[in-house]
């Protein structure tokens, strides 16, 4: 057989037919559910008469409607509260591998819980009805997100149609400066490709650059390849991805442990593998990022100025950097530096995990937030990453700098719940969308790493967290 | 789903790259467990000087004058011009949902985000790709001529303009045969049952771990 990259492998072992355009049926493995994509394919299954094909393929928490705080009220917006108990009736009613409902101890953004509870394994295919479901592919899984129609179709069939994308391997060579993180990575391979860069691919990160991120941090750049276009990121197992696996909760044990992990191990690209496009970048060279504008390709380092419209010779662009100039607040040329921030977000399925909590920790240490910030949410991934910090003192340390430190949510990632940013208000936050009214009617976002996220609470304003 | 043949609808033009789905419909009208009903929201942050909320009486809030649904002479349309990247942002069906329920059935732009380009078809909105070159003569015959309407033939896979310039657009044939008979893809996948049910099966034997 011809050499197969990752995602070759993972493609053919899935097929279960393929017609005559190329379309085929893709087996899955996995299906993750949350409340807000999935009450309509539960009553399209339901009005069909229809029943799911193996219940024990789901695994489901509420995670975007739910509140960051009272949880003793319960959900207090009726609507919101509406959609959760309807994942309760449908969870109940059609069964799961597993649920981890509103309250739960393992409540979660499901990105953050998929891996967490070893739901997410290597070489599985796993969809759910998210666009960021492009995180799980840090497992060497073939994971994307789908619409609510696909949803109901996995439901009923364990299959996707689906058409295969082509092979995109973007390396990162050398290693990071230190104060740059998984998340500086993400934000320059799109500013660097664009939004639109990976439409159509599914994108390898390859390189001892990548090598060398914990699987948390693969985790937050294979969530950020949506953002680049592309449906898919994968980053290929090796000892890490195992070690990480090993003992939770719906992780093979035993005897089957052996022949997966044995398995696993497999799941990389052939060294003579073909990619019909490849982008290098030196990791070295990458410095801390911040968004100015109102898509994520709009990015420059910390130490850049907001772009100048008149020097961008295309039109469509132009008008596009003028839009999110003015949609911004920001004026051609400030420093992003001097840029002063109102909110700071510190969450997300991007970047809500332990070490995340523990980079902003280490930054915030001792110091306090900036007067003229009036709010930093911290708020976990999940309960057991919460847990999980304030076994490591690290809510204290967020508390004493005048932080709140939150229950686990999607939160102000996109302001389902009542987290949210006010018309004009700006801010730092560690989620993956800078859209406009993405946090909020108005709200302005600038997209950067947690460290950089606390850097810039501390300080008031945009600032380099390696000199900090 | 809605069957797709052939259309002569008025086209709007919307000027602008990077469209994503969080401003094709907002998230707070995502708390809805219903299908439909999304129209009168759709760009609700765009086409509203006022905030939204779910359950608001569209008739009783007030429309912006500058955007461009909003604008008499593209009143009624069903073919929404866009730039690249129409649709990037978030999974939610939401947004074909309520492109649909507003009355569009088609949408042309030089480049799709892929999870709402496959969306569109699950709802009988065909999308359609063309050239870059193509997209910008559209964008200024639309601007200069009121009443501007585009023919759509899924079926021969083109598009003509009231000049009789018409160019032709890329379907799979699986798509186009669901849109154009307006199938139930279930149905149709359901078909294959026995070789789902095979191939699960070597799966269990060989991957035990995957079924625990
Ligand atoms: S944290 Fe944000 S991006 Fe992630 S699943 Fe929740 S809403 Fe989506």
């Amino acid at each position: 057989m011809s050499a197969q990259t990752l995602y070759d492998k993972l493609w053919s072992s899935h097929v279960v037919h393929e017609g005559s355009d190329g379309t085929v049926l893709l087996y899955i493995d996995r299906h993750l559910v949350h409340e807000v994509t999935s009450p309509q394919a539960y009553e399209g299954l339901k009005l069909a008469g229809r029943t799911p094909w193996r219940s024990d393929s789901v695994v489901a928490t509420a995670d975007h409607n739910t509140p960051t705080d009272h949880w003793e009220r319960g959900i207090v917006d009726p609507v919101s509260r509406q959609q959760v108990e309807t994942l309760d009736a449908n969870i109940a009613h059609f069964g799961a591998r597993a649920y981890f409902p509103f309250r739960d101890a393992a409540q979660g953004i499901v990105h953050v819980m998929g891996p967490e509870q070893g739901a997410t394994l290597p070489g599985m295919t796993v969809v759910c009805g998210d666009s960021h479901t492009s995180t799980h592919g840090a497992f060497g899984a073939l994971a994307f997100g789908i619409g609510t129609s696909e949803v109901e179709h996995v439901l009923a069939t364990q299959c996707l149609v689906a058409k295969k994308a082509r092979n995109m391997r973007v390396c990162v060579t050398g290693e990071l400066a230190a104060g740059v993180t998984a998340k500086d990575v993400a934000l320059a391979v799109i500013g660097r490709i664009g939004t639109a860069g990976g439409t159509g691919y599914t994108i390898e990160f390859a390189g001892s650059a990548i090598r060398g991120l914990s699987m948390e941090g693969r985790m937050t750049l294979c969530n950020m390849a949506i953002e680049a276009g592309a449906r898919a990121g994968l980053v290929a197992v090796d000892q890490k991805t195992i070690d990480y696996v090993a003992g939770r909760p719906l992780a093979p044990k035993a005897d089957a442990w052996a022949r997966a992990s044995a398995y696993w191990a497999t799941l990389v690209s052939d060294p003579d593998a073909h990619f019909d496009h490849e982008v290098v970048l030196d990791g070295a060279e990458i410095e801390p990022q911040v968004t100015w504008g109102t898509s994520p390709e709009m990015v420059l380092p910390i130490g850049a100025k907001v772009p100048d419209p008149r020097a961008e010779p295309d039109a469509t662009r132009r008008a596009g950097i003028e839009r999110a100039l003015a949609y911004m607040g920001l004026d051609a040329n400030t420093p992003l530096a001097e840029i002063p921030v109102d909110k700071v977000f510190i969450g997300s399925c991007t970047n809500s995990r332990i070490e995340d909590l523990r980079a902003a920790a280490a930054v915030v240490r001792g110091r306090r937030k900036a007067d003229s910030v009036t709010q930093v949410l911290v708020v976990p991934g999940s309960g057991l990453v919460k847990a999980q910090a304030e076994a490591e003192g690290l809510d204290r340390i967020f508390l004493a700098a005048g932080f709140e430190w939150r229950e686990p949510g999607c939160s102000m990632c996109l302001a389902m719940n009542a987290d949210r940013l006010e018309p004009g208000e700006r801010c730092a936050s560690t989620s993956n969308r800078n859209f406009e009214g993405r946090q909020g009617q108005g709200g302005r976002t600038h997209l950067v790493s947690p460290a950089m996220a606390t850097a810039a609470a501390i300080a008031g304003h945009f600032v380099d967290v390696r000199t900090f | 789903m809605k069957a797709f043949t052939t259309l002569d609808g008025l086209v709007c033009p919307l000027d602008r790259a990077n469209v994503d789905t969080d401003a094709i419909i907002p998230k707070q009208f995502l708390k809805s467990i219903k299908r439909s009903g999304f129209g009168p929201n759709l760009f609700d942050e765009w086409r509203y000087l006022d905030h939204g909320e779910p359950g608001m009486d569209p008739s009783s809030r007030r429309p912006n004058p500058d955007f461009v649904l909003n604008q008499p002479r593209y009143r009624g349309a069903q073919v929404l011009l866009g730039r690249e990247n129409f649709g990037c942002g978030s999974s939610r069906e939401h947004a074909p949902w309520a492109l649909e329920d507003y009355g569009f059935r088609v949408v042309i732009a030089p480049s799709f985000a892929d999870i709402f380009f496959n969306n569109c078809y699950k709802n009988g909105v065909l999308p359609i790709v063309l050239d870059a070159a193509v997209v910008e003569t559209l964008f200024a015959e639309c601007f200069a001529h009121e009443g501007y309407t585009l023919h759509v033939d899924l079926a021969l896979q083109r598009v003509t303009a009231p000049s009789g310039a018409s160019w032709a657009f890329d379907i799979t044939g699986h798509r186009k045969d669901c849109l154009l008979k307006g199938l139930d893809e279930i149905g149709l996948t359901l078909h294959h049952a026995d070789a789902i049910r095979a191939f699960e099966e070597r799966r269990r034997i060989e991957q035990p771990w995957l079924f625990a």
